[in-house]
């Protein structure tokens, strides 16, 4: 046995099961940054150097990153919800597992898949040039079938990306005209709302004004810190 | 030098069937795309190593087809994520169920 599948193949194992198991998004991510370099050194060992060196670019490197990108936007704390909405998912889950990598494990051990050719002879003008000389002649239509993919795929992500205005977008000009109509049709203030802390004990922000005759300016506190849940508060006071 | 091909198969399908597991289990839908990821990553093992076997580079070339697919499907399915979260403020794969009615 090669050292190296040795030394790697429960390296990674256990990374994909790491994928299962942990909670959290990011942690399933960095497990599989795991498993994804250690597929690269198999691949270096398995005379495939180009394909080495994109593992790691386009997989560890972009595929990856975009991953984090996304969990970042989502929101890292997002975790899995415990409860299962069909019963018995997971128990169901891991019987069909087991059974598809007996079936798969049992049945790649029985054939007889032969002796390993290896690459030396295909390799021999180097890696890459081998490669290119095939992908521009006997692949070149499946290579052209690529790049239309790849373009429609950079379309279908910015009109997925893309939203919609419902509404055409106000002006301060707009806000202006709104205000002054509010306060000739239903009387709101028309100034600045009134600051925060003025007159009070304290000049916290949460601390609502007071006004002259004693009473708190409930308006002189930001929406953002009087709402329901604002700030670790449970509900109004 | 190992003479067979076995192992990297073996290991192939092992690491094919956890993604497919993953798929099934987690409730994430970025967990389950990375889930999917770990099923292609798998399936370009078992070719290059099969490219290996036989003494030609055609394995090598179909393994860096997946990749390039790999590439455009998480862009187009991230964007999908992103797009339910949105509106759903939920990355769960539950929560699209309520498309049923």
């Amino acid at each position: 046995m090669e050292a190296t599948y040795v030394i790697l193949a429960p390296v990674t194992i256990v990374a994909a099961l790491g994928l299962l198991v942990v909670r959290k998004a990011v942690h399933a991510a960095l497990c599989l940054a795991v498993v994804m370099i250690g597929l690269a050194m198999l691949y270096a060992s398995l005379d495939a150097p180009f394909l080495f060196a994109v593992q790691i670019i386009v997989y560890t490197g972009a595929i990856l990153m975009l991953f984090l990108f996304v969990l970042m936007l989502v929101g890292v704390d997002t975790s899995d919800p415990m409860r299962e909405t069909i019963a018995g998912q997971k128990v169901l889950a891991a019987l069909l597992g087991l059974g598809l990598g007996l079936v798969l494990v049992i049945g790649v051990v029985q054939a007889s898949l032969g002796t390993m050719k290896g690459l030396s002879d295909a390799n021999a003008g180097g890696n890459i040039e081998a490669l290119a000389a095939l992908l521009f002649s006997r692949y070149v239509v499946a290579f052209e079938a690529t790049s239309a993919l790849l373009i429609t795929a950079a379309i279908g992500a910015m009109v997925l990306a893309h939203r919609e205005r419902l509404e055409p977008r106000q002006t301060q000009a707009d806000l202006a005209r709104r205000r002054v109509r509010d306060f000739a049709v239903r009387g709101t203030h028309l100034g600045p709302l009134p600051p925060p802390g003025t007159y009070a004990r304290h000049n916290a922000n949460d601390t609502p004004a007071l006004l002259p005759d004693g009473s708190s300016a409930d308006s002189s506190v930001p929406a953002l810190l009087s709402g329901p849940g604002a700030n670790g508060k449970d509900g109004g006071e | 030098m190992m003479d067979t091909v076995t192992p990297y198969v073996v290991l192939s399908s092992i690491l094919f069937t956890i993604g497919a597991v993953g798929v099934l289990v987690r409730r994430n839908a970025i967990v389950v795309f990375m889930c999917v990821e770990l099923m292609l990553n798998a399936a370009n093992l078992a070719l290059v190593a099969f490219s290996k076997a036989n003494g030609n580079l055609d394995g090598q070339v179909a393994a860096f087809f997946v990749m390039v697919v790999a590439a455009a499907e998480v862009v187009v399915g991230l964007a999908i994520i992103m797009t339910i979260f949105r509106t759903r403020e939920s990355a769960s794969v539950d929560e699209p169920r309520q498309l049923k009615w």
